[in-house]
C-alpha cells in the first residue's frame, strides 16, 4: 500500500464479502423452493427471497466497485485521496441503507414498504431489480455521487493514467443510466425499454469499462509489464465493448411489442458481444505469460485469469447461445436465461472484484501476499466455486432446453407447472451444486484467517 | 500489436467509436418511439389499467412471474394469462377467482401470497392483464402456454 488513504478501501471489501453471503444463502432458499414449493412459505416467500438475492448481488458489487476504485484511483494519481473521511462517511450510509432495505423486504409486505416509502410520490418499485424503495433509490445516488466527487477530485489534481479514466468514465455511466431508473412510464413497453437503460447498458456496457480497468490495473501490478501494452489493450477491448454492446442492446427488444427492426440490430450486434470478452481472455493469458516478474500472490494472478476465461464462457458464449432472434423466440423468459444470467455475473463481476480484493487485501494488511498456506486454500475456494458455478449452469441449461421443448416447440405444449414437474431433476443437481459453491465461498472467507509462517512485509 | 498502433490512436477509435454507436442507438430511440402507437396497445391505456399496473408493481408480481418474458422463471408467463384463461369469455373471471384462493396449501406446491385485494382492485388487475395481452409482440410467446 502506497498510500494511507487507500485504506478506506477495506470495510468495502468486507462488507461486499458478508453481503455475498447473504447473496448466496438466499439463492440456496430459493433453489431449494424450486423443488419444495412451500419450504419457508410464508414466512419468505420466493419474490421476497429473490429480492434480497438480487439486490444483496447488486449492492455487493458495487461495494467492490467503490472499494476497488478507492484502492486504485490513489495509486494510479499518485496522490491521497481527496477525502478519505467523506469515503468512511459514504460507506455507513451505504451498508446502514441496504440492511434496512433487505430487512424491509424481509419484515415489511412489499405493498406496505411501498406506502411507508413515499411510492405513492413517484412509482418506481416493483420492476426487476429495481425494487428498492424510492428513499434506497435517492440514497444511492447520494452516495454514488459523493463517491464520484471524491475520486474525481483525486484523479484532477494527480497523475491521469488511461486505466484510472476508464475507470472514472464507467463509474460515471453507472451513476447516470440509474438516473433511468427513477423513469417509470405508464405504458408498460415504454416502461421496459428505458427499464433497459439501467440494466443493460450498466451490465452490457459500463460496468464492462470497470471490469476492464480493475483487470488492467491487476495486471500491471502481478505481471510487471509495460503500462502502454496494457493500456493499449484496454481501449481495444472496451471499444469492442461499447461498439457491439450499445446497439447490442436491442436483443431485449425483440418481443415486448417493439418494432421488428430490433430483431435484425439485436442479433447482430449482440452477436458480436463475445469478441470482447474473447479479447479480454487472450490479454490476461498474453500478460502473464510476457510477465517481468514473478510476483508473490500467485491466487490473484489465478482469479485474474479465471475472470478472463469465465467472463468469456458465461457473459461471451452462454449470451449468445440465445441471442440471435429465430432461438430467442423460444428461449425467451426460460430457465436458459437464468443459467447465463448466473454464469455471466459470477465469470465477470463477481471474479473480478474478488480479484481486486485478492491483489488489495495482503497490502492493505502489510503485506505483499499472504503465507502459501493461505493462498493454497484461497486456490481451492476459486476451483470450488468456479467448477460448483458451471455445473450450476450446465443443469439450468439443460432443464431449459427440456423446458422449452416441453412448453415450447412440442406438437402438444404442457402447461408452466407441469412442465416444472418433469424438469426437477436437474433443479435438485442444481440446489447440490448450489451447496458446493456454499462450502467454497466459506473456503474463501477462512482464507483470511490462515496465519501461516512464511508471510512477507509488504 | 504492432508500434504504429500507438495507445493514443486507440484512445480515439475508444472515443469515436462510442459516441457514433451512442448517437446511433439514440437515432434508433427515436426510431422506435415514432413506431410505438402502432404496436403498443396504447389506445386502451385507461386510468384502470394504470391503476392496475400500480398494483402489478406494489405486490412484486414480477418477482415469481414473467410478463412478456421478462422477470422471474419461478411462476407462470402473465403477458398472455388473460387470453390462456378464456379472453373475453371467462379469462376475467377465471384471473379474478385464481387470485382469491391463493395460497392453495397443496403440500410441497409452490405457493402465491394472499394479497387480499378488494373487487375493485381484482377489476383493475384484470384490465391491465388485458391491455398487456393485446400489446404487439411478435407472436411471442410461440403458443398459449407462454
Amino acid at each position: 500500500m502506497q498510500f494511507k488513504s487507500q485504506a478506506v478501501a477495506k470495510p468495502y471489501f468486507i462488507a461486499a464479502i458478508g453481503l455475498f453471503v447473504a447473496q448466496v444463502l438466499f439463492g440456496l432458499i430459493m433453489g431449494l423452493q424450486y423443488v419444495i414449493g412451500d419450504f419457508l412459505f410464508p414466512a419468505i416467500p420466493f419474490n421476497v427471497a429473490r429480492m434480497v438475492h438480487t439486490n444483496a448481488l447488486i449492492v455487493w458489487l458495487l461495494m467492490g466497485f467503490m472499494g476497488s476504485a478507492y484502492y486504485l484511483v490513489p495509486e494510479e494519481s499518485e496522490r491521497e485521496l481527496h477525502s478519505p473521511k467523506l469515503a468512511l462517511a459514504l460507506f455507513w450510509i451505504f451498508l446502514v441503507a441496504a440492511a434496512l432495505t433487505v430487512l424491509g423486504y424481509l419484515l415489511v409486505p412489499y405493498a406496505s414498504l411501498a406506502k411507508m416509502t413515499g411510492n405513492d410520490l413517484l412509482p418506481t418499485m416493483g420492476r426487476e431489480f429495481l425494487e428498492q424503495p424510492l428513499i434506497t433509490k435517492v440514497g444511492i445516488v447520494i452516495v454514488a455521487l459523493g463517491f464520484l466527487f471524491n475520486l474525481s477530485m483525486t484523479v484532477l489534481k494527480g497523475r491521469k493514467t488511461a486505466i484510472s479514466t476508464v475507470l472514472l468514465l464507467g463509474l460515471w455511466g453507472l451513476a447516470i443510466f440509474f438516473l433511468f431508473s427513477f423513469y417509470n412510464p405508464d405504458n408498460v413497453v415504454r416502461d421496459k425499454y428505458y427499464w433497459w437503460f439501467v440494466v443493460h447498458l450498466w451490465v452490457e456496457g459500463v460496468w464492462e469499462l470497470i471490469l476492464g480497468a480493475i483487470l488492467a490495473f491487476v495486471l500491471i501490478k502481478v505481471t510487471g509489464v509495460d503500462r502502454e501494452v496494457i493500456e493499449k489493450w484496454l481501449y481495444v477491448i472496451i471499444t469492442l465493448t461499447l461498439i457491439t454492446g450499445i446497439i447490442g442492446t436491442g436483443h431485449h427488444y425483440y418481443w415486448i411489442g417493439t418494432p421488428e427492426y430490433w430483431q435484425w440490430w439485436g442479433s447482430v450486434f449482440s452477436a458480436l458481444e463475445p469478441i470482447p470478452f474473447f479479447a479480454m481472455t487472450v490479454f490476461a493469458f498474453n500478460m502473464v505469460n510476457r510477465r517481468r516478474r514473478e510476483h508473490p500472490n500467485r491466487v490473484a494472478t489465478l482469479w485474474a485469469l479465471g475472470t478472463g476465461v469465465m467472463a468469456f464462457l458465461g457473459a461471451g458464449v452462454w449470451g449468445f447461445l440465445h441471442t440471435l432472434a429465430p432461438v430467442n423466440f423460444y428461449t425467451h423468459g426460460s430457465q436458459i436465461t437464468a443459467a447465463h444470467g448466473h454464469m455471466a455475473f459470477y465469470g465477470a463481476y463477481v471474479m473480478v472484484v474478488i480479484t481486486m480484493i485478492s491483489y488489495a487485501m495482503p497490502l492493505l494488511r502489510g503485506r505483499a501476499a499472504n503465507s502459501n498456506l493461505a493462498q493454497v486454500i484461497e486456490m481451492w475456494s476459486f476451483w470450488l466455486m468456479t467448477i460448483a458455478m458451471v455445473f450450476i449452469t450446465l443443469f439450468l441449461t439443460a432443464a431449459g432446453i427440456l423446458q422449452v421443448w416441453l412448453q415450447r416447440v412440442s406438437e402438444t405444449p404442457m402447461g408452466f407447472m407441469a412442465t416444472q414437474d418433469q424438469i426437477s431433476l436437474f433443479y435438485w443437481m442444481r440446489e447440490w451444486a448450489g451447496v458446493v459453491f456454499f462450502i467454497g465461498l466459506v473456503t474463501y472467507i477462512v482464507s483470511f484467517f490462515i496465519k501461516g509462517s512464511d508471510t512477507k512485509a509488504a | 500489436m504492432s508500434s504504429a498502433f500507438t495507445t493514443s490512436a486507440a484512445r480515439n477509435i475508444f472515443y469515436g467509436g462510442t459516441v457514433f454507436f451512442f448517437l446511433l442507438f439514440l437515432a434508433l430511440t427515436y426510431q422506435n418511439e415514432k413506431a410505438l402507437p402502432a404496436r403498443d396497445n396504447r389506445a386502451n391505456l385507461t386510468p384502470q389499467v394504470i391503476a392496475g399496473k400500480k398494483i402489478w408493481e406494489t405486490r412484486n408480481c414480477i418477482g415469481c412471474h414473467t410478463l412478456l418474458g421478462e422477470g422471474a422463471y419461478f411462476a407462470p408467463e402473465l403477458g398472455n394469462v388473460y387470453k390462456r384463461r378464456g379472453g373475453d369469455k371467462g379469462g376475467a373471471e377465471f384471473i379474478k377467482a385464481w387470485i382469491k384462493a391463493q395460497p392453495t396449501g397443496a403440500p410441497g406446491r409452490r405457493q402465491m401470497p394472499q394479497f387480499n385485494l378488494t373487487e375493485q382492485e381484482l377489476d383493475e388487475m384484470v384490465a391491465f392483464l388485458k391491455y398487456v395481452s393485446e400489446i404487439n409482440t411478435s407472436n411471442w410467446p410461440p403458443n398459449i402456454e407462454g
